[in-house]
């Protein structure tokens, strides 16, 4: 529960802004997308679940075997098929957990109501997950969660937690999607990650939406001493438009943060996708990387931006483009913003064409054209992932793999 | 196994090869010498059916047939192997993922090779990416042992390399071309292009010839025609060459 009056004051917040447009992306006139209805379809196995549903989980990188987790939560629409515990790692609900613990240092403390979809989100929640880590567990098989969308012209505006206390490790492996019968949607997402002391998240997510989707991810983490934040995150099939700009707060002294970003803009896609860290504790760091290509129609605003609040802190981001049609538009933005002398912020960005040398290398050991350039392709947008588990970077490695072998 | 008729090549509006015959039978080596700019490259690039030459007259016949008009990955297929002097970075493409989609030996063989080579530590990296020069040299070794071609073409694969390594390489090479086996056992033929001829100690090289200014102007014994051009540089050792023809 969140103190008296709490509530009410985020509700007020949301009232008045509620018809505030984003300062970034295309505005969405979210009256049109009504929140799906709730009636309680939770199942106790996931062989219960459609099949078509099953099958957009995994292609989104849901391993749905027994044992392949360490929790899971499902959701669709506004309904929980699956939300299980099987070991130290407390996973349920958000309105739950609400009921259950005061969320007051956690409840929109990462992520601010500042624009129509994070005050929808409020208004009109339609649930998310809770995930807390208690101090000293450590697990590296992940949790996996996943969020589909299978109710047409609908929104689904999720608020999601995930506490990791100190020395403490998790991994999460998460999907998002459409179902494939789903022609239109919006999706809204706040996402809010506490890092504690020395403690570790890696956080994984694929996505995958429809050519008429909107997405409007709304992302923060806070991080304490020595903690550390692996984002990952794949875009590589076509959505009407996604806006969005996780941002990582290195309060703690020594924390990190490492964000990698590997987008493929197709058909008429609008992506405006960007990471930001701003880097406050003593001796705090940050690297971001981003692989973009763009075909078709889509266009493509890839942006970065590293602050440095506090001397001694570090920050490299990394900006790389493959531009495929002349219909199509690859914009990179990255920013450095230093506010103390003694720090150490740098930035590349390219965009470019595959290098003609390098197909000819491979055809010259007899690869075809065509599998030269996919693995050339391939190639540019796999990400070797530092600081994961051996478990989780091949996780990581065939979700890439399965994904971008669609993409393809 | 190669045979070259009247070939005439252009790279870039420019005639850098004219009216070349060579012919290399199954199980021979040959060495290619020649000044920078002679052509020594762009033969191998008409060979290999690489598009940045073109080939305007003239024919390649390779175990029987006119390869001229063949694409490059075809040429590769029917058994045309390439060591390159300069090989690209391709980030993101580990060797030995490389290693799979080309090789076609036993993977097993192919291991034991790196490891030889001294490139096991190799397999999980981006091909060319970060490597020293011999690093590339070795892992262009590696590549064409795993493919297995029977004709092989080596551009300078000791040029950049320290003396031990040149000596490693000189013996693999030698081994790739069946140079161990009796002469009536070889199956695999090579063409090497070398500077410095150094390369020469470590290998068994049936004949050589001088690529000067787009034409082959000399052929003969490879250390007779090295020791030449180490003594009278090329020029001398061509005009030595046409007093012998007359």
């Amino acid at each position: 529960m969140l103190p008296d009056g709490k509530k009410l004051e985020y509700q007020n917040k949301a009232e008045e802004y509620i018809n505030k447009p984003a300062s970034l992306g295309e505005d969405i006139d979210i009256d049109d997308y009504p929140i799906p209805e709730e009636d309680q379809v939770g199942v106790s196995s996931i062989s219960e679940v459609d099949e078509g549903v099953r099958e957009s989980m995994k292609d989104v990188g849901m391993e749905l075997e027994e044992g392949k987790s360490s929790g899971t939560y499902y959701q669709l629409d506004n309904n929980v098929l699956m939300s299980e515990m099987y070991g130290d790692i407390e996973v349920m609900p958000i309105n739950q957990a609400m009921e259950k613990y005061d969320l007051d240092d956690y409840y929109w403390n990462a992520v601010n109501i500042k624009d129509k979809y994070t005050a929808r989100t409020e208004l009109e929640l339609t649930k998310g997950y809770f995930i807390r880590v208690p101090s000293g567990v450590k697990e590296s098989i992940p949790v996996q969660t996943c969020m589909l969308l299978g109710d047409e012209r609908k929104s689904q505006n999720v608020h999601n937690i995930i506490i990791v206390e100190d020395n403490a490790e998790l991994h999460v492996v998460t999907g998002c999607a459409t179902t494939k019968e789903i022609k239109s949607a919006l999706h809204v997402g706040v996402s809010e990650f506490y890092i504690g002391k020395d403690s570790k998240l890696t956080f994984n997510m694929i996505h995958n939406w429809g050519e008429n989707v909107h997405v409007r991810p709304r992302t923060g983490a806070i991080i304490d001493d020595g903690g550390s934040l692996v984002n990952n995150y794949v875009l590589v099939s076509p959505v009407k438009s996604i806006q969005s700009y996780p941002t990582a707060y290195c309060r703690g002294k020594n924390s990190k943060a490492s964000f990698q970003t590997v987008l493929y803009g197709k058909k008429q896609s609008k992506m405006d996708i960007g990471s930001r860290t701003i880097l406050s504790g003593k001796n705090s760091s940050s690297d971001m990387i981003s692989r973009s290509i763009t075909e078709d129609e889509s266009h493509l605003k890839v942006r970065g931006e590293l602050i440095g609040e506090t001397e001694d802190v570090r920050g490299h981001l990394e900006c790389k483009g493959l531009i495929f049609s002349d219909d199509s538009i690859l914009h990179a933005i990255p920013e450095l913003k230093a506010k103390k002398s003694g720090l150490d912020l740098s930035h590349e960005a390219a965009v470019g064409k595959i290098a003609e040398e390098q197909i000819r290398y491979l055809m010259a050991r007899g690869l075809t054209e065509e599998e030269a350039t996919s693995l050339i392709i391939k190639g540019f947008l796999s990400l070797d992932i530092e600081g994961l588990p051996p478990n989780i970077a091949e996780t990581v490695d065939n979700m890439m793999e399965m994904t971008l072998e669609k993409a393809l | 196994m190669l045979e070259i008729n009247n070939l005439s090549v252009e790279a870039g509006d420019k005639l850098v090869l004219k009216d070349i015959d060579l012919d290399i039978h199954e199980g021979e080596a040959h060495v290619l010498f020649g000044p920078n700019g002679a052509g020594k490259s762009s033969l191998l690039k008409a060979i290999l059916g690489d598009p940045g030459v073109e080939v305007i007259s003239g024919e390649i016949i390779f175990k029987g047939k006119n390869i001229k008009d063949m694409p490059m990955h075809e040429r590769v297929k029917l058994g045309i192997g390439i060591d390159f002097q300069h090989p690209p970075r391709v980030p993101g493409v580990k060797l030995g993922e490389l290693l799979e989609l080309i090789g076609d030996r036993d993977k097993g063989k192919v291991k034991e090779m790196a490891v030889t080579l001294d490139l096991d530590d190799f397999l999980d990296r981006d091909v060319n990416v970060g490597f020293s020069g011999g690093e590339s040299k070795r892992s262009e070794i590696l590549q064409v042992y795993a493919q297995n071609p029977d004709f092989i073409m080596f551009d300078e694969p000791d040029s950049g390399v320290d003396v031990e390594s040149v000596e490693l390489i000189g013996k693999k090479i030698n081994k790739m071309l069946d140079k161990e086996k009796k002469p009536s056992e070889r199956k695999k033929s090579g063409l090497i292009i070398t500077h410095l001829g150094y390369i020469l100690n470590f290998m068994d090289v049936d004949r050589a010839h001088v690529l000067y200014d787009g034409i082959i102007a000399c052929s003969g014994r490879p250390k007779e025609i090295r020791d030449q051009i180490i003594e009278n540089g090329y020029q001398g050792c061509i005009e030595c060459c046409q007093m012998e023809r007359s």
